[in-house]
């Protein structure tokens, strides 16, 4: 299973015989070059992502009126917007894409793949993965899997348009990209299956000496859980994924009732399916997806809370056993998303229970990194200002969850845009800015400079207005009763109250593009012209990625760390300096008086 | 610096990297079959009728694919005993019997599918059959999976033997732990489908 492992100990010791440039960049085992693999990649799709929604916004803001724009008109062709107006067939190509895109090939895996696979065996001062030529799989299984998903865009009949849950039966007779969709999807499946099962037997068995569970930095912990649910709840929608893919290509009827009719004739199949099996072993995973999404942001945001506030965390060991207890029972409250389904009441009574039950961990992890700012003395650098705003947005997204999780209020809530505000608010400037805050915090290690500081407050601020002008306004269409399927809202009276809404969102979002650019300026200019970092650990840290050479060569650590401490041992009485490494020996660095 | 406890067993957890992995692939494997068996559950209870197994499919033939898989589990364990007890020769014997076992198992499955399609029932034909061809034709796969695995550690994978035999007897291990599991999903899916 490791052949490289056993190669490097039959030949030489480690960082040893330089490699060529294709096994050195592009087909590396070396868990950082996949985790920058993984973050570009998966920037790309967010961005790609982003863009199928600034081109649906038109149609939200201004419905059936052409959008101009020259060649890309054209580009896009008779079969999408034909004379620039967008065709309903396309719409839902655009909201389907976005979804699947987002989650699938753009948050999951920067948020595990690029800052799992490179900060944190860093932080558990490893070598590497524990399996680093699975880890190389498992990033081209993914890219295969996002290049099947893309490829899905030129077939006949044009992308997948079943939404980004697939529902059945829509999805069992939809056009062939379905078939795409599902086949990228089991790419991407076994993909964070291999992903899973390295960093869990990596947290496992490579952590340094001395590194015990509870000396863990948080973020390891939320990689860890992260991995468990991506190892337990992804095999599902395998499952699942199998029966569509059966249902389509073999002609079975695992999600088609018997009689039903499409376009006005009924369909001739054996029937006697279930369309509500496929939502619950889609949610099963789906779920649980969320968690995915949103525990690698708690982690991220609490290393930086830690480092700017120059305090500990407050209440670490609650952290953790809070997000212990949040995957648990991330995999007992699927069905809340099926409460308008028919499904009966007693099984949307159990699953109200246990989502009250699941949003308690989530305000105890929330209230904590909020106390963890109590009486601090914070440095309001660029990554913690995305930290920081991560709080209150993560805290209106959980907080908006809680009446959609009440089955009275879902009723009326449910399928609107006030659900899209909703999880909106967890993910985007939720996790997204989590994600930003990373790639400030941990850009140094990777590349030896620091970002532009006044770029990077020229992106925060107004992503954070832009952001919230977004999806803001969503909850009041929600709460309007504005349905989220509405390919042209003005047909309704109600739809026609909120539209002027839809042109301040869309504005919001185009003018949310345009604050990413001095993201991707800073990004790409500071790894040339960026300010060196002036030692290893510039930001004063204590955990153990800033113990490594910057930036950190194949093997990582010159000599095996050993680990003495805790992880947020910040401003400790007694110590000569506000930050003591996890990996500094008890009796050094004392004040000789003290 | 190496990766540690590639071969020898971590000190505390008491096992090497491998095994974990194994065992945590097997446990997203029991998720995989166990949403398919939730579905065959789902679909069962919500039929309005359901044929019983044993009308629709051969249970002598099944009867005998279960006492091949069991057999080729036998010569599984036996296979890595004898590396254990450095005899290479009774090991390429008793892994090669196990390959062969899962083919037999294979070609008996094939009897058993074309008798169906001759009989002209297929995947869409029914509930039951789309169920029972997705599970079995799954597992199927999962033989194959097996079959490959075992054959490239009996011929080209076994040269290792010779220059880290621990870490090899390591793979035929896992090998089987692996495909314990691929007959223990049969034990499971034999009454299911067949019996029930």
């Amino acid at each position: 299973m490791s052949d490289a492992v056993a190669n490097h100990s039959v030949h030489a010791p480690a960082h040893h015989e330089e490699l060529g440039f294709w096994r050195k960049y592009v087909f590396s085992t070396d868990h950082k070059v996949i985790g920058i693999w993984y973050g570009i990649t998966a920037l790309l799709f967010l961005f790609f992502g982003f863009s199928l929604m600034m081109l649906l916004r038109w149609q939200l803001a201004y419905p059936g009126q052409p959008l101009q724009l020259g060649w890309f008109t054209k580009l896009l062709g008779e079969t999408r917007m034909p004379q620039g107006i967008m065709l309903p067939e396309f719409y839902n190509q655009l909201g389907a894409m976005h979804g699947t895109i987002m989650v699938f090939l753009g948050i999951v895996p920067l948020a595990v793949g690029a800052f799992g696979n490179y900060v944190m065996p860093l932080q558990i001062g490893a070598p590497d993965m524990a399996f680093p030529k699975i880890n190389l799989a498992s990033y081209w299984v993914y890219f295969i899997g996002g290049c099947v998903m893309l490829y899905s865009f030129f077939v006949p009949g044009g992308a997948p348009q079943s939404g980004w849950t697939s529902y059945a039966p829509l999805a069992d007779i939809a056009s062939t990209s379905q078939t795409y969709w599902l086949v990228g999807m089991i790419f991407l499946i076994t993909s964070s299956l291999l992903g899973s099962i390295n960093f869990i037997v990596t947290i496992v068995q490579l952590r340094a000496k001395g590194l015990s569970f509870f000396r863990l930095p948080f973020f390891v912990w939320a990689q860890f859980i992260t991995s468990f649910l991506l190892l337990l709840a992804f095999p599902p929608l395998e499952a699942a994924g199998v029966l569509q893919l059966m249902d389509r290509v073999a002609g079975t009827s695992f999600f088609l009732p018997s009689g039903l009719v499409v376009s006005g004739q009924v369909l001739q199949n054996s029937g006697g399916g279930n369309p509500l099996l496929w939502q619950h072993l889609f949610w099963f995973l789906a779920h649980p997806e969320v968690y995915v999404l949103i525990l690698p942001a708690m982690g991220i945001v609490s290393e930086i809370i830690a480092n700017n506030t120059r305090k500990p965390l407050w209440g670490y060991r609650t952290l953790v056993y809070s997000i212990i207890f949040l995957g648990f029972m991330s995999f007992c409250v699927w069905a809340h998303h099926m409460f308008m389904t028919g499904m009966g009441t007693t099984m949307s009574n159990f699953f109200q229970t246990t989502t009250m039950i699941i949003s308690i961990p989530s305000v105890v992890i929330l209230t904590s990194l909020l106390l963890s700012l109590w009486k601090s003395s914070i440095r309001f650098n660029t990554p913690m200002l995305f930290a920081l705003a991560f709080l209150p947005m993560f805290a209106i997204g959980g907080l908006t969850g809680l009446p959609l999780g009440l089955i009275a209020a879902d009723i009326h809530l449910h399928d609107t845009w006030y659900v899209i505000s909703h999880f909106h608010y967890v993910v985007a400037p939720g996790t997204i800015f989590a994600l930003f805050a990373g790639i400030y915090y941990w850009y140094p290690k990777a590349t030896g400079r620091q970002m532009n500081s006044f770029l990077g407050k020229l992106h925060f601020w107004p992503s954070l207005i832009f952001m919230n002008g977004v999806f803001f306004p969503m909850l009041l269409q929600g709460m309007a009763g504005l349905s989220r399927r509405l390919y042209d809202q003005t047909i309704y009276e109600h739809g026609k109250a909120v539209q002027p809404l839809s042109v301040y969102i869309s504005i919001s979002a185009w003018l949310l593009a345009i604050a990413q650019i001095p993201f991707i300026i800073n990004f790409f200019w500071s790894m040339k012209k960026g300010k060196k970092v002036d030692s290893d650990n510039p930001w004063h840290s204590t955990t153990l990625e800033w113990a490594t050479p910057t930036p950190p060569p194949h093997g990582n650590f010159i000599e095996p760390p050993e680990v003495f401490r805790g992880p947020y041992e910040y401003s400790v009485p007694g110590e000569d300096k506000d930050y003591t490494p996890q990996n500094e020996r008890d009796t050094k660095n004392k004040k000789e008086d003290a | 610096m190496e990766i540690p406890y590639t071969v020898h067993p971590h000190p505390v957890t008491g096992i090497p990297n491998g095994k974990l992995g194994i065992w945590l692939f097997l446990a997203s494997e029991v998720m995989l079959f166990g949403a398919l068996f939730s579905s065959y559950i789902l679909l069962r209870v919500g039929a309005p009728s359901w044929p019983h197994g044993y009308e629709e499919l051969s249970v002598p033939l099944a009867t005998f694919n279960t006492l091949v898989l069991i057999a080729s589990s036998v010569t599984m364990v036996m296979s890595w005993a004898s590396l254990k007890l450095n005899q290479f020769g009774k090991f390429k014997l008793y892994l090669g019997l196990t390959v062969l076992l899962a083919f037999v198992f294979l070609v008996v499955k094939a009897f058993e599918y074309g008798h169906h399609f001759s009989a002209q029932e297929f995947p869409r034909t029914s509930t039951f059959l789309s169920i029972y061809f997705t599970i079995t034709g799954l597992h199927g796969l999962h033989v194959i999976g097996g079959i490959v695995v075992n054959s490239y550690l009996l011929l080209p994978g076994s040269k290792m033997w010779k220059k880290d035999p621990d870490r090899f007897a390591n793979r035929i291990e896992y090998a089987g732990l692996y495909w314990h599991f691929v007959d223990l999903v049969w034990i499971f899916l034999f009454p299911t489908l067949y019996l029930l």
